[in-house]
């Protein structure tokens, strides 16, 4: 193998996987402050204001502090699982990402050819599927040795949980399975584009299903059972502190992410931009150029709305404002805005646009529902996912045989 | 193959969701309670006994630490008793006030408990609401008597001072707000469907449990027994004010989140006709330097937030009381607890704690 191929093949990937595991903390440690922030604001109070701009800095401090915490174990626990269990549930959901692409074109760095994902191999979504249910082995270790009986209820809820609701989550993409004929998650992607619709529309029970699954999966509210703070004090990582909370902490974030990215790029065209196929919304491919000024706008009317105390008036109408500037410069390309065309830049904002509505979606829940309780769980999961899965799968079979 | 066991569990004196330090000692049969039970006296501190070395007036401040979370319904109870035992006449303007407080009193007290019940069942937001309510009452009550918590705020044969200038129409204004702020409560509870799959039909007490067991309040009502102690044995003018009472039909946890929600509604009811018909003139009888009641013994009951408040009272001579003695709703709805709890998920019993609203103070006294 030549030298070239040799960067191709090893050193890229391995950049691309350090760049990762670089980014997604820091990502995570933002998305917790987008999290407090959302939830300050349905809330009615402030959320983090005092470290940094707005609260801008709280991340950092909150890493900082649980870096340089003492990290106990527990004087009757076993200390090996103890240390391990973070560990187990932390890898999975990181492997997870090396499956996820981001966008499809390969760009030109440094006179390198890179994808914008690790790999695309083509049982991607069994890959997703298989290792995302590994997790669990780290929460019931984790329970486990920390001998507590508290930890113990919520490993034991949490496992139950888990494997219930890997089943529905399961059936749910079998049927886009089937109208793709592959497990590729960029096959899944171009199959859409070719369709010129998104899978959620003829899919939207497979949809309902994976997403109550995938929010049941990552143990969220109102499926949080595993840390039910009224009833188990704090579930499973009761006995933990310090780096190794950090650790399940950084799991559950990246499992969002993960569960996230796949609703994305099963029902929502991952990063193709709406209506792919309509080339009068071709603007759109350089759709920050329309989303800029709108959440532009949007803030710096917000920012005045506070000091006047008022409503959010002028939030929309900054919004608004800053959308009709965005489709008048990407309709006139301005300076030659509109026309400069990158693909995968272009791919990547509409991935993590749709990604972050996703998230977002997870903290609306939190701020609205109260918790299921351990029995309602189960029967929702076993009466009624499992059965409405299963029924898309036939139904989508049968549409498939008629449509020929 | 296998071997089963029982877990003890103990839920509490240090547990997010017991509501201070009620100790529960569970055998859990996996997630089923196969029996309960509580451990009360972790914040025992001899109330009681503390108020036979204290003239009158020095016990009002030791009733505000029985139920702190009703500071106000202990005051008008406990100078309600010593009143009577005096036989003194509270001026109408100042039972007029006694019952505005009290009834905000309720409503603040109602809301504090609506935002931990809800917390309790996961739902986060309602908290932050409810407690944006409540600071507003409590905001009066400073403007009252300039304290948030414990106020002390009435005196034997009235109140100190007569409300401040200005406070009757501050009253009003929270009147007139309050009704639209609990239906954002209850869009978000009443009809979710998870709410109700959590308290419909979870933690039932029978009208006839009910009463054998001596509860009282919302407690009572909600299993569909008709009593209130205000409609009942009418105390501080409550017999000039119209007000319903609501009650439940299935005595179950669901049952008593709706008659809490409706009495908070009532009361904003009895706030507006006091306010409507506040008479003037002077807001303390005419009561001498040093208390003295006369020898014998008397029974007074309120109905705090919470139920049946009862202060008794033995005089024989002096300034002291010879015996005292508080009825505490909590105490005696938190018997209730082990009957409704029994064979429930342990995910139950924080909504079903949640639901009789005791406070540790007033259990241990």
């Amino acid at each position: 193998m030549d030298q070239t191929g040799l960067i191709q093949s090893i050193l890229i990937p391995a950049a691309q996987i350090l760049v990762i595991l670089m980014v997604l903390p820091l990502l995570i440690a933002y998305l917790q402050l987008v999290e407090r922030k959302v939830l300050g604001f349905m809330q009615v109070r402030l959320a983090p204001r005092r470290v940094g701009w707005h609260g801008l800095l709280q991340p950092i401090a909150d890493a900082v502090k649980l870096l340089i915490k003492e990290d106990t174990i527990p004087e009757k626990s076993d200390r090996f699982l103890f240390t391990l269990a973070p560990i187990v549930t932390v890898i999975p959901a990181l492997t997870a990402l090396a499956v996820i692409p981001f966008a499809s074109e390969s760009f030109t760095l440094f006179g390198y050819t890179v994808r914008p994902f690790i790999t695309d191999i083509n049982i991607a979504l069994v890959f997703l599927l298989s290792i995302s249910s590994l997790g669990i082995y780290g929460i019931i270790l984790g329970g486990w040795a920390s001998n507590s009986k508290y930890s113990l209820l919520g490993a034991l809820r949490s496992s139950a949980q888990m494997i219930s609701y890997e089943v529905p989550l399961g059936f749910a993409v079998v049927g886009v399975m089937m109208l793709t004929g592959t497990a590729s998650m960029v096959g899944i992607v171009n199959a859409q584009k070719e369709a010129g619709v998104w899978y959620v529309l003829p899919q939207i029970l497979g949809f309902f299903c994976y997403f109550i699954a995938a929010v049941a999966e990552t143990n969220r509210v109102p499926f949080d059972l595993p840390e039910a703070e009224a009833e188990l004090v704090a579930g499973f990582h009761t006995e933990y502190s310090g780096m190794k909370f950090a650790l399940f902490f950084l799991a559950e974030y990246t499992n969002m992410i993960v569960v996230s990215s796949i609703a994305t790029i099963l029902f929502f065209g991952g990063w193709l931009r709406p209506f792919p196929n309509a080339s009068g919304l071709d603007f759109l491919e350089n759709g920050w150029l329309v989303l800029g000024p709108l959440v532009a706008g949007a803030f710096l009317g917000w920012l005045v709305d506070q000091r006047l105390g008022g409503g959010l008036r002028l939030m929309f109408a900054g919004g608004i404002a800053g959308t009709a500037l965005g489709v008048l410069i990407a309709r006139s390309d301005v300076m030659g805005l509109a026309s400069w065309h990158m693909p995968a830049v272009s791919g990547m904002f509409w991935f993590s646009l749709k990604v972050s509505f996703f998230l977002f979606l997870y903290i609306w829940f939190r701020g609205t529902y109260p918790r299921y309780r351990y029995d309602q769980l189960m029967a929702l999961g076993w009466k009624w996912l499992i059965p409405l899965s299963i029924l898309n799968v036939i139904g989508t079979g049968l549409a498939i045989v008629i449509a020929g | 193959m296998f071997r089963t066991e029982e877990m003890d569990i103990n839920m509490g004196p240090q547990h997010p969701s017991t509501h201070g330090v009620l100790r529960l000692k569970l055998t859990l049969d996996g997630e089923e309670v196969a029996e309960m039970r509580p451990v009360i006296g972790y914040l025992h501190r001899g109330v009681e006994k503390l108020s036979e070395h204290r003239t009158y007036p020095m016990i009002e401040p030791l009733t505000d630490r029985l139920d702190y979370v009703a500071a106000i319904s202990e005051n008008l109870g406990y100078c309600g008793a010593v009143e009577k035992l005096m036989g003194l006449v509270v001026p109408p303007r100042a039972q007029y006030i006694r019952v505005i407080l009290a009834e905000l009193q309720r409503i603040a007290s109602h809301l504090l408990w609506l935002g931990t019940h809800a917390l309790d069942l996961g739902a986060m937001t309602v908290f932050f609401y409810t407690f944006r309510e409540r600071e507003m009452i409590l905001d009066l009550f400073e403007a009252f008597c300039g304290a948030r918590l414990t106020y002390n705020s009435m005196r034997i044969g009235g109140l100190y001072e007569d409300v401040p200038a200005g406070w009757t129409g501050r009253v009003r204004q929270f009147i007139d707000i309050f009704p639209s702020r609990e239906k954002e409560y209850e869009d978000l509870l009443t009809v979710n469907r998870i709410w109700l799959g959590r308290t419909r039909g979870v933690g039932i007490l029978k009208p006839e449990d009910a009463v054998a067991l001596g509860a009282s309040g919302p407690t009572l009502r909600g299993s569909g027994v008709d009593y209130d102690v205000r409609r009942a044995q009418p105390y501080s003018s409550y017999e000039q004010f119209e007000f319903e009472v609501p009650v439940g039909r299935n005595g179950d946890t669901y049952d008593r989140y709706i008659v809490r929600m409706e009495e908070m509604r009532q009361s904003c009811g009895i706030v507006r006709q006091a306010l409507d018909r506040l008479p003037e003139g002077e807001v303390r009888a005419k009561v001498p330097k040093y208390i003295k009641p006369p020898t014998g013994e008397v029974y007074h009951v309120v109905e705090s937030p919470r139920g049946e408040q009862g202060f008794y009272i033995v005089h024989k001579s002096g300034e002291m009381p010879y015996r005292m003695r508080f009825r505490s709703p909590s105490f005696v709805n938190l018997q209730a607890l082990p009957l409704m709890c029994k064979g429930l998920l342990i995910a139950d019993i924080v909504a079903v704690i949640g639901s009789i609203d005791i406070v540790l103070g007033d259990v241990d006294r």
